[in-house]
């Protein structure tokens, strides 16, 4: 059961506003050390698949950067490994606008590989899954398609693909909507596909006017094709706002949660590795209810919040329910309250900023306050 | 192959006996240091530090750990297709094989190594202190003084120089005499056990060393004195910085202190030097609405609902509600109970303290230390007096 991996790198970039602005969606920083691409690499590689290629469109240095050779992830490889997959070749006129034209443009990337299974995941699907454990479905249910989806109570607020789901898992229907409420099974953007359907499909897209691939490929072809669903239990987010960002951040603070991300059956999450010193609380400290990274220097007060590596806050400065992402300083008796602080920011003495829960402050990379 | 100009090798096969319950079943090298790191972490990325890219690792004494620590040196940039890391251990040859006796005979076994390579220069480390040095330096002045041996030169404190290799120089560093462990130290000069040789001199000595049935094939015993009776090429190279032996309970403790503080003794997180170490992939640490951190440092995957007073913690380390943590050293994957009192102690790694233990008491100080060996499971309410030892039975 050879399987490969696709993430998507560039999904939601425009929703997520400046936080998306200079690195794409798969780089934006989460959970005190990582990016939101390691969770999907991650689980790809905890489920034993070690060709995994990474969709991207635009602003991917930081990307580049962050994944490397792919060696943090074990996808330094000989055979397979991690491939970056940028735009190619002029037929498409311009980048792509959604998953479906995105994997067109890799179809020569499917046709050279020879994994039976391709497993795709959006890069901010922040979960612990075991994806062999899906393959294993699918191949079971000798389905073409299997759709990872949740149960969730959803009100109207936004577009989402909803799966109506017979007694033996097989999918019936698929809506796409912004209109329905109560609990629904949320399809999460995870999906496993025989790697041939999924070439024959692309290659024939014009003739079956598929253009998306929720839209056209699910919703139309759920009564053809034998698509099957597959119920994620344990933590999942995903990102499409500041706001919604910002929440589940901060829920990393609960240990249920956090548990079910990180200490999942021994399933590690891997990023990048720093070496950055252990991190220190001085004599001053009062930390409560936070999560603190490597090389942290804490002199003052931090209470519900994330503090990425090598964040320094000195005497007197109280940060509240704020993220303050990598080598950011917070000089004496400043105070954040809902505030998103990007990289390598620095707020002089005696400032106040503050945001809302629903609307946080964002302070771009390298500004000075 | 291009001839690389100085190999490393390191000699890292030492029991550390006064280490006691810390070293029963790893070798010194990879005792846990300063929550994320190991000893070997420091010579190591010494190397890494210094543009040294090949470095033979002489293990000998409970080598399991070290060597799966170790592994291919991607932590320490040593994964290299030409060079990188090596470990050497003790080998069945054809004409039968033996332990290492000595530290001299221990590279002496490995010369097919060192003749592999055939760097014009050999680098002697040890597996046993904590410091940052960069060894191109030395190399460069080794260079400059056409130097057959370097030894790296750290002064201490007068009344501690019986306790090392004591050396005296002239002007221009060239070493006039060297005493192991003199009763009237001449100098305060003291041997850092790091030393430059050039390859072929450290070849032949070695040769001629093993011929010698009266030898103990020791380098600062037997090879550093005889190329001194020989009036060869020997300087010093000046160090001055923080070193610190980690040999015993105390001085481990010690170094684990040092780290502390607003201006800790060593530091280590500069951007431009970093130690590097091989680290599990765990999240940040969290610290809970009733934990509290005052003076300490921790590394990632702890939680933390008690109170961690100067104190160190290593990875996933888990400190429960009510527990007091105060003067110790606890190293990776340790539990300590809730409502568990700590003061001087060092916890070995992947032990539980168990709730309302009490480890240490009125009496404890630096110099008795409780400590507990790695994998001890502490029942509840376990009462541990001062300098008391627990090892996990066999």
């Amino acid at each position: 059961m050879k399987t490969m991996g696709i993430v998507f790198s560039n999904i939601h970039d425009k929703e997520l506003g400046e936080l998306a602005e200079k690195r794409t969606l798969a780089s934006v920083p989460f959970g005190g050390r990582y990016r939101l691409i390691d969770f999907p690499l991650s689980n790809m590689v905890n489920s034993g698949i070690s060709k995994v290629g990474i969709i991207t469109k635009s602003n991917y240095q930081s990307l580049m950067d962050h994944v490397g050779s792919g060696k943090h992830w074990d996808l330094s490889r000989k055979n397979g490994g991690l491939m970056i997959l940028p735009p190619f070749g002029e037929e498409m006129n311009g980048l792509y606008n959604s998953r479906f034209e995105a994997l067109k443009n890799i179809t020569h990337f499917l046709k050279r590989s020879e994994e039976t299974y391709v497993v795709m995941s959006d890069c901010d699907c922040i979960c612990n899954a075991d994806f062999a454990d899906i393959v294993r479905r699918h191949v079971g249910h000798n389905a073409d398609i299997t759709v990872v989806y949740r149960a969730k109570d959803i009100k109207p607020d936004k577009e989402r693909t909803i799966l109506d789901i017979d007694k033996d898992g097989r999918v019936n229907k698929v809506t796409v909507t912004n209109k329905q409420s109560g609990v629904k099974n949320v399809y999460t953007n995870i999906c496993v596909m025989n790697r041939l359907f999924l070439l024959n499909i692309l290659e024939n897209s014009a003739e079956l006017g598929y253009k998306s691939f929720s839209k056209d490929v699910l919703v139309k072809g759920c009564k053809n094709y034998h698509i099957y669903s597959y119920e994620y239990k344990g933590y999942f987010a995903s990102i499409d706002s500041m706001a919604n960002y910002f929440k589940h951040s901060l829920e990393l603070l609960e240990k249920n949660k956090r548990d079910s991300l990180f200490n999942s059956d021994g399933a590690n999450i891997y990023t990048k590795v720093r070496d950055s010193a252990p991190c220190r609380l001085e004599d001053t400290s009062i930390v409560q209810n936070s999560l603190i990274a490597d090389g942290c220097v804490i002199e003052g007060t931090v209470i519900n919040s994330i503090l990425f590596r090598g964040v320094k806050v000195a005497k007197g400065a109280v940060i509240k329910d704020s993220i303050v992402f990598q080598e950011s300083e917070i000089a004496q008796n400043s105070r954040l309250n809902c505030v998103i602080a990007d990289k390598q920011v620095r707020i002089l003495e005696n400032r106040e900023l503050s945001g809302h829960a629903t609307h946080p402050y964002y302070i771009a990379k390298n500004v000075v306050i | 192959m291009k001839k690389k100009k100085c190999i490393a090798m390191l000699l890292a096969g030492g029991q550390g006996t006064r280490l006691y319950a810390l070293t029963s079943r790893v070798a010194k090298p990879a005792v846990s240091f300063g929550a994320k790191y190991r000893i070997i972490d420091f010579p190591l990325s010494n190397c890494a530090n210094s543009n040294i890219d090949t470095v033979g690792v002489l293990t000998q004494y409970q080598p399991l750990i070290l060597n799966e620590y170790i592994g291919n040196g991607e932590p320490w940039d040593l994964d290299r297709s030409y060079g990188g890391v090596h470990t050497l251990p003790p080998y069945q040859a054809k004409k039968g094989g033996e332990w290492y006796k000595g530290t001299a005979n221990a590279i002496y076994q490995n010369l097919h190594f060192l003749n592999e390579f055939d760097s014009e220069h050999v680098l002697i480390l040890s597996g046993d202190h904590i410091y940052k040095m960069d060894y191109s330096k030395m190399l460069a002045e080794h260079e400059a003084n056409n130097a057959d041996c370097t030894i790296a030169v750290i002064d201490v404190p007068k009344e501690e120089a019986s306790r090392f290799g004591i050396l005296d120089f002239d002007e221009s560093k060239r070493i006039l005499s060297f005493e192991e462990k003199p009763k009237k130290p001449k100098s305060n000069h003291a041997s850092m056990g790091i030393y430059i040789f050039k390859k072929d001199v450290l070849v032949s000595e070695l040769v001629a060393d093993e011929k010698n049935p009266d030898s103990s094939n020791d380098f600062g015993k037997n090879i550093i004195p005889t190329l001194l009776k020989k009036k060869m090429n020997v300087f010093a190279y000046g160090f001055s910085g923080y070193w610190k032996d980690v040999g015993t309970v105390t001085s481990l403790w010690e170094a684990n202190m040092d780290l502390l503080g607003e201006n800790p003794l060593i530091n280590l997180n500069d951007s431009n030097f970093k130690i590097y170490s091989r680290n599990r992939p765990l999240p940040p640490s969290h610290i809970g609405a009733g934990g509290r951190v005052l003076n300490s440092i921790m590394t990632t995957g702890c939680e933390v609902d008690g109170t961690v007073i100067n104190s160190v913690l290593g990875e996933g380390v888990v400190i429960e509600e009510g527990a007091l943590v105060k003067n110790s050293v606890v190293m990776r994957g340790t539990t300590v109970g809730k409502n568990a009192r700590l003061n001087y102690a060092m916890v070995d790694e992947n032990c539980t303290i168990g709730e309302n233990c009490v480890l240490g008491d009125e009496t404890s100080d630096k110099n008795s230390i409780t400590l507990i060996g790695g994998g001890v499971n502490l029942k509840k309410g376990t009462k541990l007096k001062a300098g008391e030892i627990v090892e996990r039975e066999e």
